[in-house]
């Protein structure tokens, strides 16, 4: 396991990126050190604008930077930003269509250490119920940089979402990453597993299992939640007949809702949604045993796997 | 600071009657919208408009001029007004206000309204936003100056002092606040509803500088907005004492007529009262 931490990743190449192009400007309120947006704080300093802890004018103050011509990336934490600044987020960046990028760390179970007051485990449903806003969920910490560009030059407003730690490596550095379009990470024709973030690594591994028991699982990465590509999962939908969502968010409203909203109107098939199951979670030792205690286990993602070839 | 003649003065007294007669017009034409804070703010989006910004209706993107943030976006008519009479669309437009083919709606849209520079309508956010705005005026050494129109009850929400806040740290001296101080807000007076006072106090206090004049007053108005260029360390806050449906005498003071359109008499009284006929 590669162990850098997502938010390793993305700090880093934000910081690379800042070299290349000078109308990056980077907001934190007062996580920098968490995030790691300090690393561009520190070659950029005259970019980097440490705004306290106030999401909700981190967003409107990221949304006149826009507005005079820069490309605001704004940081912190998943669960205060898409909870705390959501009006900012839905009137000032989306309706207003405000080219700001927001990159909310330690989505998900991330702040294994604080529980459930940190966890973000409704952004994704949150966000992609807003016009105009594009999500996008890293897999992992090569992936999480590979974005940043990307993000970037993307004309509009973008919410990346990005985990604290090291997550399983699916992502190759280089190799193709288009907003919109997912990536199958394993063919296989018995059933599919959709998976995003750092689901991606623990469905591939539950594939793995899973053929070593004779069943022939199928992985597709779906990192753009929105737009998201609605061909790729009708045409699994149609060539395995069965679909598992993945993804360290609830179930509701999540990845698993928005496959469902598609496959219900392309292609229904059978399927099963892994992920938090409308419960607030609690506080762990790490984020991996924490996920396992959460749903988000392996053993989870093949038990709905055989449970959606039974309804097959 | 320059001298204003008096022709300049009742140039933009006369500018400010037209932007109450078409606030209203358009008001009671849509039988919907905001008469109360509209009245109040006349004056200071005549002065704004008519005078102070620096904006060219034939360019509505140009970079470098002043930006406007109508934090009070309910008072949206009286901007519509401004704007159509500065030229940034027709004005025959005005009658077609929240109509469904017409790029008007109800509250400012940076998108559909050419001279809006953002959108509003949920209130607070014009200071956080001006702030980010003047931050991006000076990383790229523009001259542009940014500045933004509050209500009075609008500062009871915490992101007003959030964004107050922010731009006192950045010393964003090219920010430009005035609040429309009219002490009247939807369920009632604002010294009723939740206190604000001490107003300006609480200003000093967030390491702004606060100018104090009468709202209605178009050379105290002028003078406010010049001195606050001259204030090179901080953002400048002008608290412009206001009265609510200033102009029409069955209006004022009262927050019955917040967000109540009149009728067709009490239309044509106040159009009558604003006009000097009755």
């Amino acid at each position: 396991m590669n162990d850098m931490h997502m938010r390793e990743g993305y700090a880093r190449a934000l910081a690379d990126y800042g070299a290349v192009n000078p109308n990056v400007v980077v907001l934190d309120p007062d996580t920098s050190s968490s995030t790691m947006s300090g690393l561009f704080a520190r070659r950029f300093p005259e970019r980097f604008f440490n705004v306290g802890i106030m999401e909700p004018c981190m967003i409107d103050v990221a949304v006149g930077l826009a507005m005079g011509g820069k490309i605001p990336f704004a940081n912190g934490f998943a669960a205060l930003i898409a909870l705390r600044a959501l009006e900012q987020i839905r009137t000032c960046v989306c309706y207003a269509r405000k080219n700001v990028k927001i990159a909310s760390g330690y989505a998900g179970l991330s702040d294994y250490k604080d529980g459930a007051t940190h966890h973000a485990i409704t952004d994704i449903a949150l966000m992609r119920a807003l016009p105009e806003m594009t999500v996008i969920v890293a897999a992992d910490a090569v992936q999480a940089g590979a974005w940043v560009p990307l993000v970037a030059e993307y004309d509009g407003p973008v919410y990346l979402r990005l985990n604290r730690s090291a997550t399983i490596p699916v992502h190759e550095a280089g190799s193709p990453l288009e907003m919109g379009r997912g990536i199958m990470r394993r063919p296989g024709h018995d059933l599919t597993i959709v998976a995003t973030g750092s689901m991606v690594g623990r469905s591939m591994a539950a594939a793995e299992r899973l053929a070593g028991q004779g069943v022939d699982a199928r992985v597709i990465e779906i990192h753009t939640i929105k737009p998201i590509d609605a061909d790729i999962l009708n045409q699994a939908a149609a060539e395995t007949g069965a679909i598992v969502t993945a993804e360290e968010h609830s179930v509701i409203g999540g990845l698993g809702g928005a496959v469902a909203e598609v496959l219900c109107e392309g292609r229904p098939v059978p399927a099963e949604r892994v992920g938090i199951c409308d419960k607030f979670m609690r506080t762990g030792m790490d984020p991996e045993s924490l996920a396992d205690a959460c749903g988000l286990a392996v053993e989870d993602v093949m038990a709905a796997a055989r449970r959606v070839l039974q309804r097959k | 600071m320059a001298y204003h003649p008096e022709s300049l003065i009742l140039e933009l007294e006369e500018r400010a009657r037209q932007i109450r007669t078409d606030s209203l017009d358009m008001i009671f034409r849509r039988n919907a919208g905001h008469p109360g804070g509209s009245l109040s703010a006349a004056e200071i989006m005549a002065a704004l408009f008519f005078h102070t910004l620096r904006i060219d209706p034939k360019r509505p993107d140009w970079s470098d001029r002043d930006r406007f943030i109508l934090s009070k976006g309910h008072a949206s008519a009286t901007l519509y007004s401004a704007l159509a009479r500065r030229g940034f669309f027709p004005i025959e437009d005005l009658e077609q206000w929240g109509a469904l083919t017409c790029h008007l709606q109800g509250h400012p849209d940076c998108i559909k309204t050419p001279g809006v520079d953002m959108t509003s309508g949920v209130l607070g956010h014009g200071i956080a936003i001006g702030a980010g705005l003047a931050l991006a005026a000076r990383l790229d050494g523009k001259r542009y100056r940014v500045y933004t129109l509050l209500g009075d009850g609008e500062c009871q929400g915490g992101i007003v002092w959030e964004g107050a806040m922010f731009a006192a740290k950045y010393h964003l001296a090219n920010l430009t606040a005035i609040v429309d101080y009219n002490d009247v807000q939807l369920d009632g007076p604002v010294h009723e509803i939740l206190p604000i006072e001490p107003f300006v106090d609480k200003w000093r206090a967030f390491n702004w500088a606060v100018l104090e004049i009468n709202g209605h007053n178009v050379r105290q108005i002028l003078e406010a907005l010049e001195m606050a260029g001259e204030i090179h360390d901080r953002p400048t806050m002008i608290v412009a004492r206001t009265t609510k449906g200033k102009g029409v005498s069955f209006m004022e003071n009262s927050a019955a007529w917040h967000g109540v359109p009149p009728n067709e008499a009490d239309y044509l009284r106040a159009i009558a009262e604003l006009k000097g006929e009755n």
